[in-house]
């Protein structure tokens, strides 16, 4: 891929996360206020200093004016993006760019989405004129063939398979339990997961991700500037974004237990960030677990199992709060929610958390430490065969 | 000499057994099954798989220059219904398509104007036979559809020639229904029938003055008509041996409405010899009758879904599914957004993908569906391709009209593959590997648009060899 990287160029001064859950009382606004407003104070800038915004929202409204309005911006250039589940990472990536480009010296990237406002369950996309050959399966369905394709290509028993995507969710939740910003904050245990009744597939409710309103936001600057907004910056490491082309869908060789574009934005980002080992080398990840066959495969496609033995790596606990690699600290989508435009953020708010010690202890993971100080966001969009991916990874020492 | 060049009938999958239906409509019902359309089945999308079998056997290089439509069950009225089965079928753009619709006899008599004369036509039919819980029509109606090509003996050899035609006609009042309505009403019995078999004597005579005939010189005659009483009595009174009178498929199909007379048609030639007369007597606000003589070319040219292998081929399906279908049950809909209505220039533009299912290659000269963009592709029909499941899912989330919705990824025969969804499936009928081959179905209706596209079905029935000569 022909990126160059930015690595160590941009910081992270400040972030700021709503809690996600639904909010019938709060609007588009309100949660734009909260996250907003937190991230400021950490950032101990105003809205003033911040010379450009990006403002990412799926479907929660269109333009810069969104964010505009309820800041009360005065001159300022905001921009809207949306990249389907992606789109909070893509806010922060121009937003970084921005920086990087010697065009501003403070951006601010924030994501938002007000999902239940709609009046229907689950994420629904509007409806774009078109000639009605096109499918209207759920993304529940969509992702619900990668598990037997998986069971099948590895030879892995069903059952079996269907108790290690149960123990994923029961991480999820065992660690959404402990986190004041998640929308479900309850422990479920697998054998619960495995009883419930089947909603696409063999994917039960609780094998998918949470649907929430909510807001995250985060300010960035020229490295060399961070320390006149925070002692303890993020610097940005690597951004890696890829839109498909959507021929997974009509490619007979493709096998519904790999999602192409993740594998090169990580390869992507890996190189970027010079990281070799990422099992290893990061402190912990934020990955996009829509539904529980995507991450178990995304433990392989991001490079932290071997092809074929993330199950067992499920199963022997590699993932959890304090496995070798935590992923999902903070819940993940299956537990803290999934407000679109919100997500990729988010999953960042869990490494500004976690990389400078401020979690909570009561799901603080023990794995940073020197010279382990990487964390790393995967936030995708779309369905297996034809999705955008990225990856970004972030650390709290420059190199 | 004018004929029939290839005929062929649709009978959707699924069958109501009739007695079933009085425990829950407290009368009504009987014995036999009648044909179901599926939820996403109407009187367009089954003229559609008629005319594809029908063109199956069509003589080679013979085209048909004109489409006509019948049924009484109309998906739109003042937008011509056959326009969508002329893109389906891909006939010639300067072939026009027709509606010849409103009443059952409209059918009989397509196919009477198509043998007058003309190019060679596609004459289609198709109903969906809907009437109120335990009522007669209910449970003695069929959903089906036929298709006959006819044309002169100049455009290819005829299966079967006419050599007769008679027509009886009378204002009176039998069956009526008001448009819009959802069922029709019927005057007492025994009025209609002593029309009705007055009429089929008048029009019997005059086809077989025609042909120099004498009834027991036929060999078979079936008698397609709207008043069942009219026909049995007018069975016993033309002429023929007993057993000449076939099957109008009564006790396991139903009455077809517009359909009916080429249905019958198409059975009756399917299992005819060659040299043998075949008479149609159609009984519906008049009376028609139609006798060919069978020719050699009939044992080449057999229909390659038999209606006897159709008849033989459904499955059940229970009395509250086929009122929620017919929408005499308005049940709880999925709570999640109804599509969209159809943007009309998007449809027209993807004409050929929509309604033809025309994929095509890609620079690789790998099949692409949806076709790849941009220009210069090879274009590749695949509505007659076949495929196997690679895998399959069941969406107990995303709106249908008739939940689940079942969903595979198909490879095709010959290369191409395509996410796409089941039909005629029980929700846990499937498995990888099951073959699966396409049909053309109406995916939902928003803004009173139908949204018509195709869907993949288990291929239950083995194209009918076609039957060498016999000695």
């Amino acid at each position: 891929m022909g990126s160059h990287g930015i690595r160590d160029r941009v910081a992270i001064v400040g972030m700021g996360c709503t809690r996600f859950a639904e909010h019938f009382d709060l609007g588009v606004d309100d949660l734009l206020l909260d996250a907003c407003g937190q991230a400021f104070t950490a950032a101990a800038v105003t809205t003033d200093d911040v010379d450009a915004y990006w403002l990412g929202t799926a479907q929660s409204g269109m333009s810069g004016m969104v964010l505009a309005k309820p800041l009360r911006l005065e001159g300022k250039p905001v921009t809207r993006v949306e990249n389907m589940c992606a789109t909070g990472s893509e806010a922060l990536r121009q937003a970084v760019y921005a920086v990087a480009s010697g065009a501003y010296d403070v951006a601010m990237a924030v994501g938002v989405e007000k999902v239940k406002d709609s009046g229907y369950a689950g994420l629904n996309a509007y409806p774009l004129p078109g000639d009605g050959t096109a499918r209207t399966l759920t993304a529940a369905a969509m992702f619900s063939m990668v598990a037997p394709a998986y069971a099948e290509r590895y030879g892995v028993d069903q059952g079996e398979l269907k108790a290690v995507l149960a123990r994923i969710a029961a991480k999820n939740h065992f660690n959404g339990a402990r986190n004041p910003r998640a929308q479900f904050r309850r422990e479920v245990s697998a054998e619960q997961i495995c009883a419930m009744p089947a909603v696409a597939g063999e994917l039960g409710v609780f094998d998918c991700a949470g649907v929430a309103d909510g807001a995250a936001a985060a300010v960035v600057v020229r490295a060399e500037d961070a320390h006149r907004y925070t002692d303890s910056p993020l610097y940005v490491k690597a951004l890696s974004f890829v839109a498909g082309n959507g021929t997974g869908l009509s490619d007979p060789g493709y096998d519904y237990t790999t999602f192409p574009e993740v594998v090169r934005t990580a390869e992507d980002a890996y190189a970027q960030a010079g990281v070799t080992d990422p099992r290893a080398e990061l402190a912990m990840a934020e990955v996009h677990d829509c539904f529980t066959p995507t991450e178990l495969v995304l433990m392989e496609d991001l490079g932290f199992s071997e092809r074929g033995q993330g199950w067992k790596d499920v199963e022997a606990g590699v993932y959890d709060l304090h496995g070798e690699l935590p992923v999902n600290p903070d819940g993940g989508l299956k537990s803290f929610g999934h407000p679109v435009g919100a997500s990729g953020l988010r999953m960042l708010f869990e490494a500004w958390l976690q990389l400078r010690g401020e979690s909570p202890e009561e799901r603080r993971i023990a794995t940073v430490a020197p010279g382990r100080t990487l964390a790393l966001t995967h936030n995708l969009g779309g369905y297996p065969g034809e999705m955008v991916s990225f990856v970004g990874i972030v650390g709290t020492e420059p190199s | 000499m004018r004929g029939v060049l290839s005929h062929g009938a649709y009978l959707p999958y699924r069958r109501l057994d009739r007695a079933t239906i009085a425990a829950v409509a407290g009368a009504g019902g009987g014995t036999g099954t009648r044909t179901v359309a599926g939820f996403d089945e109407d009187s367009t999308t089954m003229a559609v798989e008629a005319g594809r079998l029908a063109l199956r056997t069509a003589p080679p290089g013979v085209d048909a220059g004109r489409l006509l439509f019948s049924t009484v069950t109309p998906a739109y009225v003042d937008k011509t219904n056959a326009a969508a089965i002329h893109a389906a079928l891909r006939l010639d753009r300067s072939a026009p398509a027709l509606d010849v619709g409103g009443a059952v006899r409209s059918a009989a008599g397509a196919l009477r104007l198509a043998l007058d004369g003309g190019p060679p036509t596609l004459v289609t039919a198709a109903d969906v036979r809907t009437g109120l819980p335990g009522s007669a029509d209910e449970a003695g109606g069929g959903d089906g559809a036929a298709a006959v090509l006819v044309g002169d003996e100049d455009d290819g050899p005829l299966v079967a020639e006419l050599i007769g035609a008679g027509a009886a006609t009378e204002e009176f009042l039998d069956r009526w229904r008001t448009p819009g309505d959802v069922r029709s009403k019927q005057w007492e019995e025994r009025f209609g029938e002593l029309h009705y078999v007055a009429l089929g004597e008048a029009a019997w005579a005059e086809a077989l003055s025609a042909t120099g005939l004498e009834a027991g010189q036929v060999d078979r005659v079936v008698v397609a008509a709207t008043h069942g009483r009219a026909a049995k009595a007018l069975g016993r009174r033309l002429g023929v041996a007993p057993d000449a009178v076939a099957d109008d498929l009564a006790a396991t199909v139903g009455m077809t409405g517009a359909a009916h007379p080429a249905l019958l048609l198409s059975s009756l030639l399917e299992a005819a010899e060659p040299g043998q007369v075949l008479a149609l007597v159609v009984l519906a606000d008049g009376a028609d009758v139609l006798l060919f003589r069978t020719t050699d070319a009939i044992v080449d040219r057999r229909p390659v879904r038999p209606v006897a292998a159709q008849v033989a081929a459904g499955g059940p399906i229970d009395y509250g599914a086929f009122l929620r279908w017919r929408g005499m049950l308005t049940a709880e809909p999925p709570r999640r957004p109804e599509p969209a209505r159809v943007s009309a220039s998007a449809a027209a533009r993807n004409g050929d993908w929509k309604f033809g299912f025309v994929a095509n290659r890609d620079d690789t000269g790998d099949v692409v569906l949806p076709p790849a963009p941009g220009e210069g592709h090879q274009q590749v029909p695949m509505a007659d391709a076949t495929g196997v499941v690679v895998t399959s899912t069941i969406d107990r989330l995303a709106y249908s009209p008739s939940p689940p919705i079942v969903f595979a990824v198909v490879d095709f025969d010959g290369g191409g593959r395509l996410p796409v969804e089941l039909t005629d499936v029980d929700a846990d009928g499937l498995t990888a590997g099951d073959r699966v081959e396409l049909t053309f179905r109406r995916l939902s209706t928003a803004d009173g648009i139908a949204n018509y596209f195709w869907k993949v079905r288990p291929a239950r029935l083995a194209d009918h060899p076609r039957q060498e000569a016999t000695a």
